[in-house]
């Protein structure tokens, strides 16, 4: 019994890798096309940036097609699913350069999930554009990486002249323990001087923590003029009302993590007067005329509308914009990976969702201080704020 | 002054779920000896079936709260007949594995009914915060202290006073002496289960309104609640109540005068220290079997 | 198992590597096996605990974290090699894992299960909290590389043939011991405590010990990990990853050497299926769990082998 079982394991165990490396055996390249591949957390915790994401690349791509495709080559996106988890990432990007042999990549939705395949794809040579926020990304600027997402830098800089105008000196800080939370308190901890701030106290809340009248408490001992929560939902939510409960009437600034109308659901009468920093698309029925980003805005929310039927957020942009900027960059290259990402660098004044890129070798996010505007909750809706 | 009024406050409104999800561990373990990693997530569906029957069917409050409590105490049932009874050899090992398993399924079918998006779910009075020694109380907190309370005594009254409170009770004493003394010891299982996710439901339902309801909320709070459990002394009830106004308060203090960023640890800090120096809890039962 | 048969377990498994890592070529296959082998050492770790000792534990990415943690803070903030840090960070493994074993095993069941699921997360806030050294919830980047004389063992081939030796080893090792005199008393103190300790083993020092030698091994696989991939963040090493690991050794089967081997290939290849299903995933993960354990409580290998013993002996 013993010696046939041990046997049989091993049997079954090459068995099952046997059929899962068959499974995924390549399959037949594409006459021609260009293939782009996307990574986003689909599923998953983070899948309220990747689902947008996966359905804007999508998107764009039958857009770039629809009117003939880059040099006569149609475009082929391979969307892999990374869960938000690293080592999923990972395989993912090996997957994509490998098997299906992309000529660039755009993706991941999260910075962790970015960080971990920088060296991958700087390794590799292929051209990467996440969508994800944080500034380690792009500073220092890595040759291959590029990003679209806002920064936090230029949100927490949008807040701070904000503050400035209104005359507010001390503020308190709560953030969520994960990396958005960090890297934004990292980010308010050191612009705060240059603003002329000062940080009275800094706080901080598990992301399914139920309760923050104590963080609070503790913030309203230090007397600030305002408190900003960094933080994605439900939590800012909990704070936004928690604060209401303790009866504090200070202003509470929010990130852009939370710019979308279900925070203002959850959030319900506690979200009046609350001030956050958002990308354009939020208000883009609110922007003057004037603006260049207006009709691009208002085409993208009618067109994703349409096809899915609702659910248009800032976070689908990135994706938008990363497929629209490789469009372009890809142009004349025949398909040179070096070539693609000398192009991206030359990019200037490219009008997208989340605002206009102008890439340099200094700078591979592109975007400036316009990418953002500061908008306040007023009766249940957005108003922008001069 | 006000400060600390303010976070005992808040502590003993977090505790007091930390006490309703420990009662539901002590009392399945009472009548069964097992531990359900999957409370939490009965937790969960209390919080979004409140929101379904509130918010989606528009019924009041008075009939959506028992509705969701049966219907979760059901899913309790349901439970043990599909996964509990049909185990053969039930070693501890078995079950906790089985139970985390319940508790991902449940989670993954959570997301797929009600959306990876948290909802929001109003309050049960619109009323504004009351306000003692310059700290608030919300009105919500007053609401769960409340039927912490109720329950509290309603379970006292159950199992001293009737006749299955007492056969529930001579189940956990000894299983098989009871049995042989004609206590139907399955059927006092499956009560037990039915009770004890019910307990699961009400503590999401009086919490909904403080933390909102979303499919990922369950877990964290079963483990705290677990902590509790574990802290007042696994099957005592009052042990239960005891731990987690304990753990709550504590938690709180924690994020007052250390650091916001450990209170995590501090329930699982706290855990195994009582493990290590007194694994029967607070108020447990001296004789536990510790080997 | 006797020494031929050893012997030719092991050759053919280590034949089984040589062919592999010259037959695999593609690097997402590469890749995939090389996380099939870092899972399988970390299912191997915990199936020492669980499948002979029979003590759960539901916090093993602690040290999964410890391992990948440890050598990653020596080897960007101290400027060590990895080489250098390799055994020190074994040994702090251990060390840790003996130090808290010899309080915590005193416990059983639930309380033991509770313990350690404890230890888990207060490990994960660890590393997500002590930013200066760990670089907090967004992670740690640039651990550098393995190398052997000139060359660097990076994911792709290099780095599969080293963590195929690494588990050949381990496989090895762990097949010794569990036959050895330690593995005799192990296994009577997975039967019956009360027994094994009546037989003379000290049974709070074994468990100790083996509780330990496991969390080398868990510590082993963070160290390959974090070198092969060289980025590490909290959310690899948090409570769900612990009951991934105890998942592995449940499917593969307790206290089966291979089977740990079974278990990891197919957890670590399921969610790549699985994503047929996307967002039915967590269910289908869920119930899987639920099913084998309730039908098949020995593991999916010992369970279907038994099975077909059944149909032979009715035929």
């Amino acid at each position: 019994m013993k010696r046939a079982s041990t046997k049989a394991i091993c049997w079954m165990a090459a068995l099952v890798v046997g059929l899962g490396l068959w499974w995924n055996a390549p399959a037949v390249f594409a006459a021609q096309a260009y293939k782009i591949g996307g990574i986003f957390a689909v599923t998953g915790r983070a899948s309220f940036l990747g689902d947008p994401e996966k359905k804007s690349l999508e998107m764009a791509v039958d857009e770039i097609n629809a009117r003939g495709g880059i040099d006569g080559h149609p475009v082929e996106a391979v969307i892999y699913d990374t869960e938000g988890d690293p080592t999923k990432t990972v395989l993912a990007v090996n997957k994509l350069i490998s098997k299906d042999k992309v000529l660039a990549i755009i993706g991941p939705s999260r910075t962790p999930t970015t960080l971990a395949v920088v060296p991958i794809v700087e390794r590799l040579q292929v051209p990467l554009i996440s969508c994800a926020a944080g500034i380690q990304i792009v500073e220092p600027v890595k040759p291959y990486v590029f990003k679209t997402a806002q920064s936090d830098v230029l949100a927490v800089a949008a807040i701070y002249r904000h503050m400035e105008k209104q005359g507010i000196k001390k503020v308190g800080i709560l953030a969520v323990t994960n990396a958005f939370g960090v890297s934004g308190r990292d980010q308010l901890l050191k612009q705060a001087d240059e603003h002329g701030i000062q940080v009275v106290s800094e706080q901080a809340f598990g992301a399914s923590d139920t309760d923050m009248t104590a963080q609070l408490t503790k913030i309203r001992k230090e007397e600030p003029d305002a408190i900003i929560c960094w933080g994605t939902n439900p939590g800012p939510a909990v704070v936004a009302k928690n604060m209401r409960q303790l009866g504090m009437t200070i202003p509470l600034y929010q990130s852009h993590g939370v710019a979308s109308p279900k925070f203002i659901e959850l959030a319900g009468e506690a979200a009046e007067g609350v001030r956050l920093p958002t990308g354009k698309i939020l208000v883009a029925d609110l922007l003057p005329e004037s603006d260049p980003q207006k009709p691009v805005l208002l085409r993208y929310i009618a067109d994703f509308n349409k096809r899915y039927g609702g659910g248009v957020s800032g976070f689908g942009g990135y994706a938008y914009d990363a497929m629209h900027l490789l469009a372009k960059a890809m142009e004349g290259t025949g398909g040179d990976k070096a070539k693609i990402r000398d192009n991206l660098e030359k990019i200037s004044g490219h009008v997208g969702i989340s605002g206009t890129f102008t890439f340099s070798d200094k700078d591979h996010n592109g975007l400036g201080q316009d990418a953002f505007v500061m908008v306040e909750i007023r009766n249940g809706t957005w108003k922008l704020l001069k | 002054m006000s400060e600390i009024v303010q976070y005992l406050m808040s502590g003993l409104t977090a505790g007091a779920i930390y006490a309703v999800i420990a009662l539901g561990y002590t009392l399945l373990y009472n009548a069964t000896e097992l531990v359900n990693f999957a409370q939490g997530e009965f937790v969960m569906l209390g919080s979004l079936g409140l929101f379904t029957f509130l918010s989606v069917l528009g019924w009041p409050l008075w009939a959506a709260f028992p509705a969701v409590t049966l219907v979760v105490g059901l899913l309790g049932v349901v439970l043990e007949r599909l996964a509990i009874r049909p185990v053969k050899k039930p070693e501890p090992i078995t079950l906790i594995i089985i139970t985390v398993g319940a508790s991902i399924f449940l989670r993954g079918l959570a997301m797929l009914l009600w959306g990876k998006d948290p909802h929001s779910v109003p309050g049960f009075a619109a009323a504004a915060p009351i306000r003692v020694l310059g700290a608030a109380i919300m009105p919500q907190s007053l609401w769960i202290l409340a039927v912490v309370g109720l329950l509290m005594g309603g379970l006292h009254l159950f199992s001293k006073h009737t006749l299955t409170g007492k056969a529930m009770e001579a189940c956990a004493i000894h299983r098989s002496g009871a049995w042989i003394l004609g206590i139907p010891s399955d059927r006092m299982a499956q009560l037990a289960f039915a009770m004890s996710a019910a307990l699961g439901g009400i503590g999401g339902i009086i919490i909904s309104p403080i933390t909102m309801a979303g499919y990922d909320m369950g877990t964290m709070l079963g483990l705290k609640g677990f902590c509790a459990a574990m802290l007042g002394g696994l099957g005592s009830h009052w042990g239960a109540v005891v731990g987690g106004l304990l753990l709550g308060v504590l938690e709180s203090l924690g994020v007052g005068f250390f650091s916001s960023g450990i209170k995590d640890a501090i329930a699982f800090l706290l855990l195994l220290a009582i493990l290590m120096a007194r694994p029967s809890g607070l108020l447990g039962p001296k004789a536990v079997t510790r080997f | 198992m006797t020494g031929k048969r050893r012997l030719w377990a092991t050759t053919a498994f280590a034949g089984a590597i040589a062919v592999a890592s010259m037959a695999v070529s593609n690097a997402y296959h590469q890749q995939l096996l090389t996380v099939i082998g870092i899972h399988t050492l970390l299912a191997l770790g915990l199936n020492m605990l669980m499948g002979y000792a029979g003590q759960i534990s539901l916090g093993h990415a602690a040290f999964y974290g410890l391992g990948a943690y440890g050598t990653g803070i020596l080897t960007t903030h101290y400027g060590w090699s990895p080489w250098a840090a390799f055994p020190l960070v074994l040994v702090a493994a251990g060390a840790v894992a003996y130090v808290i074993g010899r309080p915590t095993l005193k416990l059983s069941g639930y309380y033991l299960a509770m313990g350690t699921l404890g230890l888990g997360i207060i490990g994960h806030v660890i590393f997500r909290e002590w930013d200066s050294m760990t670089g907090g919830a967004s992670g740690m980047v640039g651990i550098p590389p393995l190398q052997v004389g000139g060359t660097v063992l990076s994911l792709g081939r290099s780095g599969m043939i080293l963590v195929w030796v690494v588990v050949l080893m381990a496989f090895f090792f762990c097949d010794r011991l569990v036959d050895s005199r330690i593995g005799r008393a192990l296994r009577a103190l997975g039967d019956s405590q009360g027994a094994a300790a009546a037989c003379g083993v000290d049974t709070g020092r074994l468990k100790a010990v083996i509780f330990s030698f496991s969390a080398v091994l868990t510590a082993l696989a963070g160290f390959l990990y974090a070198h092969l991939v060289g980025f590490i963040s909290p959310s690899s090493f948090d409570f769900l990853m612990s009951i991934r690991m105890v998942t592995m050794v449940v499917i593969g089967g307790m206290a089966s050497i291979y089977g740990s081997l079974f278990g990891a290939s197919v957890i670590t290849l399921l969610p790549e299926w699985l994503h047929v299903f996307s967002d039915y995933e967590m269910m289908v993960y869920g119930l899987v769990l639920m099913l084998v354990m309730i039908f098949l409580p020995q593991g999916l290998t010992r369970g279907v082998l038994d099975a077909l013993e059944g149909v032979k002996s009715e035929s």
